[in-house]
């Protein structure tokens, strides 16, 4: 690597990919084929940046600049200014919004500096495809420490040391997990990875899994030591074809270096790992359903106890562990549980990746230290709200989460005080909602998402939810009465007591957490049949209001059924007959002029 | 297009492959759904025979799983997504659009098999929200008149093709 002259850190994640980084690495390989530069410039296709709003994104290394939305077109200029005569292209590189500064350099971009890169430390810094790459920067020294000089007992207690909560959304402490099962007597035990990434808005697993595959093997190679166990399975989405071939490629990768296999590293201990591919059911993510799924079952979840660490997959002892939470561990082992207590807070050690989307600028993957506020990594990571609007809410834990509003930003992100505020840390899903966000609305999206993926099991996670949904609906329609609210309360409890898995206990989190900030957006939608943030269609007249109206005309530009008629100095009018409630017109009017 | 003939010698082979491994009901209904693009009603029973278990289990795990379809599929699929993000930013009106230009409803196929319309929870693909899928194709920044686009694209080649 060290040979050449500059290394061009090309993204190739699934994002940047989306936004055509495929074609524009075509063009550049060609054009430094063409200068004659293909000796000294070497581009290194690597994994999520986290950068993903600007993409597609490139690093140029030793020098450190960072250039954004790039396009094939630009490749000549690039070329030859930049890699040629020196001169950095100015257009190509961030802007800071606010100050409309040009900020060259990646590690001075606001998106970056606040940032602690421990799981994503490899993150656009090698190539995932090359496990050469990985070792050169320490990788499987961890496992060649817990492997060769250290006792399980000793691994596992490092990792108690090191406070490490699993990252999967229970935040169960891992260490003891794995004392768990390391206690169980069995000859065949497993460790299983949960890459089955389901909540929706969610990406950090399908990233680490594209950008630094291997560090999740190490983990799992560590943990199978720690635990003795002889076999290892990584459950991954089918909807995540990257991962799944990086993976495979990995593991065969793993097994020539003799790092998985019989024998590993001559340390006389046997540990192979195989991929299985979900079939597309959100339940699988739950521990118990995931392995009844690998079984070739309904991928239902059964009561504990018994616990996994006793009777897990084919009722042998397992540890099942999510793929951040495996990403961390060779990091541990290597630089002690100390190192990775020395930042967070008393209860949540570490770092933890969020995926940060919705209405905000800065829209990619982070990584934080714990106990930064939900304001440090909204304002100064996200970079705030676009369009001028202002913040409402935002959305931690999935399904099983809750929307947090402005007076609780400076909550520090932390298990239990996220809790206090009425939601999960979950697996890492941040979604930004601004002012054009119905409340009301939100609680009815999750509830929708929980009616389809309840397994059917249990009666109240599939009748109580459905209930629960039908009374929202009616909200949302102008139908409501004010006793529903009591309704959704109750039904609530009963739903979050009585059901069998995560899932169900889970369901109504979303509507507790919009009834106790967002009460008044209910009666808005029940008294007045208004929905404030104007998004719930049977509450819309679809009539411009000629006060609010600028005469700007765009709302006439947008339409795409040729409802609205408009002329320059005139108010736009809506044509009902003709509108087909498309909605664009709400989104593009700047003056909020439609009702 | 009509539904293809289904190729019973290939089914076959991919039954034989799976046959005395174990675990093997999921991993072989994945390959049989790649192969035909949806699981045969009728290859359920040979299934079930050769790994020596009941019709109804094969049938029970094929309907659990989203990921399985007994019914033939579009020649393009389209997957609307419906995750957070997307929703947030209008994904609903997306779809009700969708839904009217192709005169499809959910999981609903149109006659000529040309459009299946589906939802997905999230295509990870959260920073261009909102998304859709054709087929393998990513699209994003959806708004009405880039949908119509879009599917006029591939309407288009039907045209095409004849
Ligand atoms: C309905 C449901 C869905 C879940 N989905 C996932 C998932 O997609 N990924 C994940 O890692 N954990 C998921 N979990 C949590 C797992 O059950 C389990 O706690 C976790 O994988 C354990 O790993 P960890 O201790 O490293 O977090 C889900 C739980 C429930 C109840
Ligand atoms: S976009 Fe708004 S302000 Fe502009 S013409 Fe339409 S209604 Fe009036
Ligand atoms: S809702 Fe859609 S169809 Fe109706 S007027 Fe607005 S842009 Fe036109
Ligand atoms: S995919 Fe390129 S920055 Fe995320
Ligand atoms: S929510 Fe639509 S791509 Fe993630």
């Amino acid at each position: 690597m060290e040979k050449n002259r500059l290394q061009l850190m090309l993204c190739g994640g699934s994002g940047c990919q989306a936004n055509g980084s495929r074609v524009f690495q075509d063009a550049l390989e060609k054009e430094l084929k063409r200068t004659h530069l293909d000796q000294e410039i070497k581009i290194i296709e690597t994994g999520c940046n986290g950068f993903c709003a600007v993409g597609p994104v490139m690093l140029v290394q030793p020098e450190g600049i960072f250039y954004q939305k790039l396009n094939a077109k630009d490749v000549p200029e690039l070329v030859e200014e930049h890699f040629l005569k020196g001169r950095p292209v100015k257009r190509l590189q961030y802007v800071e919004p606010a100050s409309e500064k040009t900020i060259p350099k990646m590690d001075d971009i606001p998106f970056f500096t606040h940032q602690e890169f421990r799981v994503m430390r490899n993150k656009g810094m090698i190539d995932p495809e090359i496990i050469d790459e990985y070792i050169a920067r320490d990788g499987y020294f961890g496992a060649a420490k817990a492997l060769t000089e250290m006792t399980p007992e000793q691994v596992i207690s490092e990792i108690k040391k090191s406070g490490l909560r699993g990252r999967g959304g229970a935040g169960f402490p891992t260490g003891l997990k794995w004392e768990f099962a390391s206690r169980s007597t069995n000859d065949t035990k497993y460790v299983l990875c949960n890459a089955d990434e389901g909540d929706p808005g969610a990406f950090m697993d399908r990233s680490v899994l594209e950008a630094d595959p291997h560090a999740v093997l190490e983990g799992m190679i560590i943990a199978a030591r720690a635990i003795n166990a002889n076999k290892g399975y990584i459950y991954c989405r089918t909807e995540y074809p990257l991962a799944l071939h990086r993976l495979d490629l990995a593991i065969k990768q793993a097994r020539d270096y003799g790092l998985l296999g019989e024998n590993i590293l001559k340390s006389g201990f046997n540990f192979d790992i195989e991929i299985y591919q979900g079939a597309g059911a959100f339940v699988c993510g739950e521990e118990t359903a995931l392995m009844r799924s690998i079984e070739g079952k309904r991928g239902m979840p059964r009561p504990r106890p018994p616990f996994p660490a006793n009777q897990g997959l084919w009722e042998k002892p397992t540890v099942l562990n999510n793929v951040e939470t495996l990403a961390n561990i060779a990091q541990i082992i290597l630089n002690g549980g100390e190192w990775y207590a020395s930042i967070g807070t008393e209860t949540s050690k570490g770092t933890k990746v969020f995926a940060l989307t919705g209405a905000v600028n800065n829209i990619g993957l982070v990584e934080v230290p714990m106990g930064i506020t939900l304001r440090q990594m909204i304002f100064d990571i996200g970079g705030g709200i676009p369009k001028k609007r202002k913040f409402k809410a935002v959305q931690l834990g999935g399904p099983s989460g809750g929307c947090i509003p402005t007076q609780c930003l400076d909550t520090p992100i932390d298990y239990e005080e996220i809790v206090k505020v009425g939601a999960i840390m979950g697996s890492g899903g941040v979604i930004v909602m601004d002012e054009k966000t119905c409340m009301v609305d939100m609680a009815r999206f999750f509830l929708d998402f929980i009616q389809d993926e309840s397994c059917g099991k249990c009666t109240p996670c599939r009748e109580g939810t459905r209930r629960l949904l039908e009374i929202i609906e009616k909200i949302c329609q102008g139908k409501g009465e004010l006793k529903d609210i009591q309704t959704l309360e109750e039904l609530s409890e009963v739903i979050k007591n009585s059901s069998l898995c995560g899932l169900g206990q889970t369901a109504p989190n979303p509507v507790l957490s919009t009834l106790r900030y967002f009460k008044d957006e209910y009666i808005a939608h029940i008294v007045e049949k208004r929905c404030p943030a104007k998004r719930c269609v049977a509450l819309l007249k679809f009539k411009v209001n000629p006060d609010l109206c600028k005469k700007c005309g765009l709302c006439f530009k947008t339409c795409p059924a040729d409802a609205i008629t408009w002329q320059k100095k005139e108010v736009a009018v809506i044509d009902n007959e003709k509108c087909i409630k498309c909605m664009s017109c709400f989104e593009v009017c700047r003056f909020n002029a439609i009702d | 297009m009509e539904p293809k003939e289904i190729d019973w010698n290939q089914l076959t082979v991919i039954i034989e492959k799976y046959k005395d491994q174990n675990w093997s009901l999921i991993p072989l209904l994945q390959n049989v759904q790649e192969t035909f693009g949806y699981i045969p009603p009728e290859s359920i029973e040979p299934i079930a025979d050769a790994l020596k278990i009941y019709p109804s289990q094969v049938q029970g795990v094929i309907t659990f799983y989203s990921g399985f379809s007994l019914k033939q599929k579009g020649r393009y699929v389209l997957k609307v997504c419906r995750g957070t993000a997307c929703h947030v930013k209008g994904s609903r009106s997306i779809l009700r659009y969708v839904k009217k230009e192709l005169d499809l409803e959910e999981g609903e196929t149109s006659e000529d098999y040309q459009f299946t319309l589906e939802t997905v929870a999230c295509l990870g693909a959260c920073f261009l929200a909102p998304t859709m899928m054709v087929n393998r194709d990513y699209f994003g920044k959806l708004n009405p008149t880039k949908v119509s686009s879009v599917l006029g694209q591939y309407g288009k080649k039907k045209e095409d093709d004849g």
